[in-house]
């Protein structure tokens, strides 16, 4: 049975100019122990279907799914007292901004061990003992001192280590960890990152990966979804989306990386831009961008089939 | 850490100084500008020989010039000295002191009122913004924060005391009841007594001021707090604190109140500051014997030492306040703890 399983996620919000959907039509399924990378633009939907699976989308934002479940919980038939047991316990996310995500008015130890109460995780006399831990696992030195400190007195790096602690502290079975490494410079991300695996293979976490970096996707992922403009475009295995990647966008997108355009006097890239809020086009997303596209695309949405959501797949028989 | 906020308390309190000189300069300039003085406005209409006009002048001392005059003033001043009443002959301290509790009373309750029902409806409204909870504060908000006192006391006193006799339309404590006064805050001193009449007169009579008082703070207070939520509600730790798996209340009070707070405790300091300088309407509306009511006297009085020195004493309160704010904001954002 999976982790994490997620038909037909669809998130709205309502605007000015009536409702718009951020998510549309999301399938995810986590396994225990593995690791998912979602990649795709800014605003292709990635970050916030996570935090529907979380629970996390405030009103007046809308969450509906056919089925979402974690490790056999329906998480949407839950009273909201009985998710709020399951959040942050058994699935905890880590955030894209480090310096923000931490509240500037307590310590980080305290904060640390807020969720260790809530969820009564460890006993009473041993929480302080257990935040300790947390933070040498986490690899922050001098860790006895350093609970004490707030969120303004230490790094980027070092807040990011305080959040997958915070995440980390009551064991989840699932953690997301949304573009974890963003905000941070190049060798600090290196840092995080291979912390961030290191604990996924100790703790045989299932690990959902935010990002937007191709490599940072080659390196970690076992499995990856392409996402775009609120839809999934692809989703495949790691080693055959880079040999073969399906959907033209993930084609496109890979061709626009430097380390795959040797030879080349400039570096492709997509033309166009990620359609808005108010120039959705009809049939395909992707069409007024795509070098594949025929007017089946142009007037009719393309349905995912074998893991991929177009009328003119790569590499499959024309 | 010690040191420097030692080091800040310091520098604070030597601002009282310049602070003190333009204070009692002020205060000097304004009531000699004021046509007339203590004499003539002792006398009135009936009238008085020139002579013996001039002889009183010389000696209070205000045939002098004026620079000489105010420098007397500072000198005596600087001594501890504030002067007498030219009315009562009465020291202007002792005057202060046996006036200024009920005022302290009196903005004490106010503030504690406004802020008791501000905080948490500006916070309800914040949490369910655009719900019909959120226009009606807002709405009543504005009526509050822009009512003029003086009617809206007059309409208390006209449904609460003269229609439904409920309360009490004057003073602080019936005559029917003494109480030793120990502090000068008349609650307190009903509390201590046990005397149960007394302390149940002495609410009575405090609760239409306080509520005059507080209106517009509360209003105030509410919308501050309510647009200082609705910006920290959507911060990233407060996404944080709910992605723990906390209660909504845990995630609105602890996580993103006390951030909030900030700005609100700013707003705070200023109404209290605002009050102790004596809400001179709402002291007049209830005949409540505090300091606004007794300053307001001294101007129709010429009372000068009484001006000069109710002023520069509610000044050095004002400081105090501010000062006790600033130490509030190092307790509650430790990014300025330095």
């Amino acid at each position: 049975m999976a982790l994490l399983e997620i038909r037909n996620l669809a998130v709205e919000f309502g605007t000015a100019r009536g409702r718009f959907r951020a998510v549309d039509g999301v399938d995810v399924t986590v396994d225990a122990g593995e690791i998912l990378c979602i990649v795709g633009e800014s605003g292709s939907g990635k970050s916030v279907s996570m935090l529907a699976a979380m629970g996390l989308i405030a009103w007046p934002g809308r969450v509906t799914a056919d089925v979402m479940r974690f490790d056999g919980t329906d998480l949407l038939g839950l009273s909201a007292r009985d998710r709020r047991k399951v959040v942050g316990k058994d699935m905890a996310m880590v955030f894209q901004e480090p310096m923000t995500s931490l509240n500037p008015c307590y310590p980080i130890g305290w904060q640390i061990a807020e969720a260790l109460r809530v969820h009564n995780a460890v006993p009473r006399n041993k929480v302080q003992d257990r935040v300790v831990e947390l933070l040498e696992q986490v690899g922050i030195p001098d860790a006895g001192r350093r609970m004490n400190a707030f969120p303004h007195q230490m790094s980027g790096g070092m807040n990011q280590r305080v959040m997958i602690a915070m995440a980390i502290s009551c064991n989840p079975r699932l953690l997301i960890a949304d573009e974890p490494t963003t905000a941070l410079d190049v060798t600090i991300q290196k840092q995080i990152l291979d912390l961030l695996i290191d604990l996924q293979a100790s703790h045989g976490m299932g690990l959902v990966l935010i990002t937007h970096d191709m490599g940072v996707v080659a390196e970690t992922a076992h499995r990856v979804q392409v996402m775009y403009a609120g839809q999934m475009v692809e989703e495949q295995s790691t080693d055959a989306l880079f040999a073969a990647p399906r959907h033209p966008y993930t084609a496109a997108l890979l061709d626009a990386l430097p380390e795959r355009a040797h030879g080349r006097a400039r570096l492709p890239t997509i033309p166009g831009v990620v359609p808005g809020i108010d120039d959705r086009p009809t049939g395909c997303l992707f069409n007024p961008r795509c070098g594949l596209v025929t007017d089946l695309c142009r007037s009719t949405k393309p349905l995912t089939a074998n893991g991929v959501r177009c009328h003119t797949p790569l590499g499959a028989p024309a | 850490m010690v040191r420097s906020m030692f080091r800040f308390l310091f520098r604070r309190i030597a601002l009282i100084v310049p602070t003190f000189i333009g204070v009692t300069f002020m205060a000097f300039l304004l009531i000699h500008l004021v046509p007339g003085d203590p004499i003539e406005a002792r006398v009135g209409e009936r009238g008085i020989a020139p002579e013996r006009l001039a002889e009183l002048r010389h000696e209070f001392g205000y045939d002098l010039p004026m620079w000489q005059q105010f420098f007397k003033y500072e000198v005596q001043i600087v001594k501890g000295d504030l002067g007498m009443s030219v009315v009562t002959q009465q020291s202007v301290w002792h005057e202060f002191i046996t006036l200024f509790p009920a005022t302290v009373e009196l903005s004490i309750a106010a503030i504690l009122f406004a802020m008791l029902i501000g905080l948490p409806m500006g916070v309800i409204a914040a949490v369910r913004r655009g719900s019909a909870f959120d226009y009606g504060l807002m709405g009543m908000s504005v009526t509050g924060a822009s009512m003029p006192i003086f009617w809206w006391g007059l309409m208390m006193i006209l449904i609460f005391s003269v229609t439904l006799g409920i309360t009490p339309v004057s003073g602080r404590i019936s005559d029917a009841f003494f109480v030793e006064p120990w502090s000068g805050f008349m609650l307190i001193d009903c509390y201590w007594s046990e005397d149960e009449g007394a302390c149940s007169s002495a609410w009575s009579h405090m609760i239409l001021p306080m509520i005059v008082l507080g209106t517009i703070p509360l209003a105030i207070i509410a919308r501050m707090t309510r647009s200082s939520m609705l910006e920290v509600l959507n911060e990233d730790y407060v996404r944080t604190a709910r992605a723990k798996g906390l209660s909504t209340p845990r995630v609105v009070i602890v996580h993103a109140l006390r951030n909030a707070l900030i700005p609100v405790v700013t707003v705070i300091g200023l109404s209290v500051s605002g009050l102790l300088g004596g809400a001179i309407l709402t002291e007049t509306i209830f005949s409540w014997p505090g300091v606004g009511h007794w300053l307001v006297e001294s101007i129709a009085r010429r009372d000068y030492p009484v001006l000069q020195g109710g002023s520069l004493l509610i000044a050095v309160l004002v400081i105090m306040v501010n000062l006790g704010v600033d130490l509030l904001y190092g307790f509650l954002n430790p990014r300025i703890r330095r």
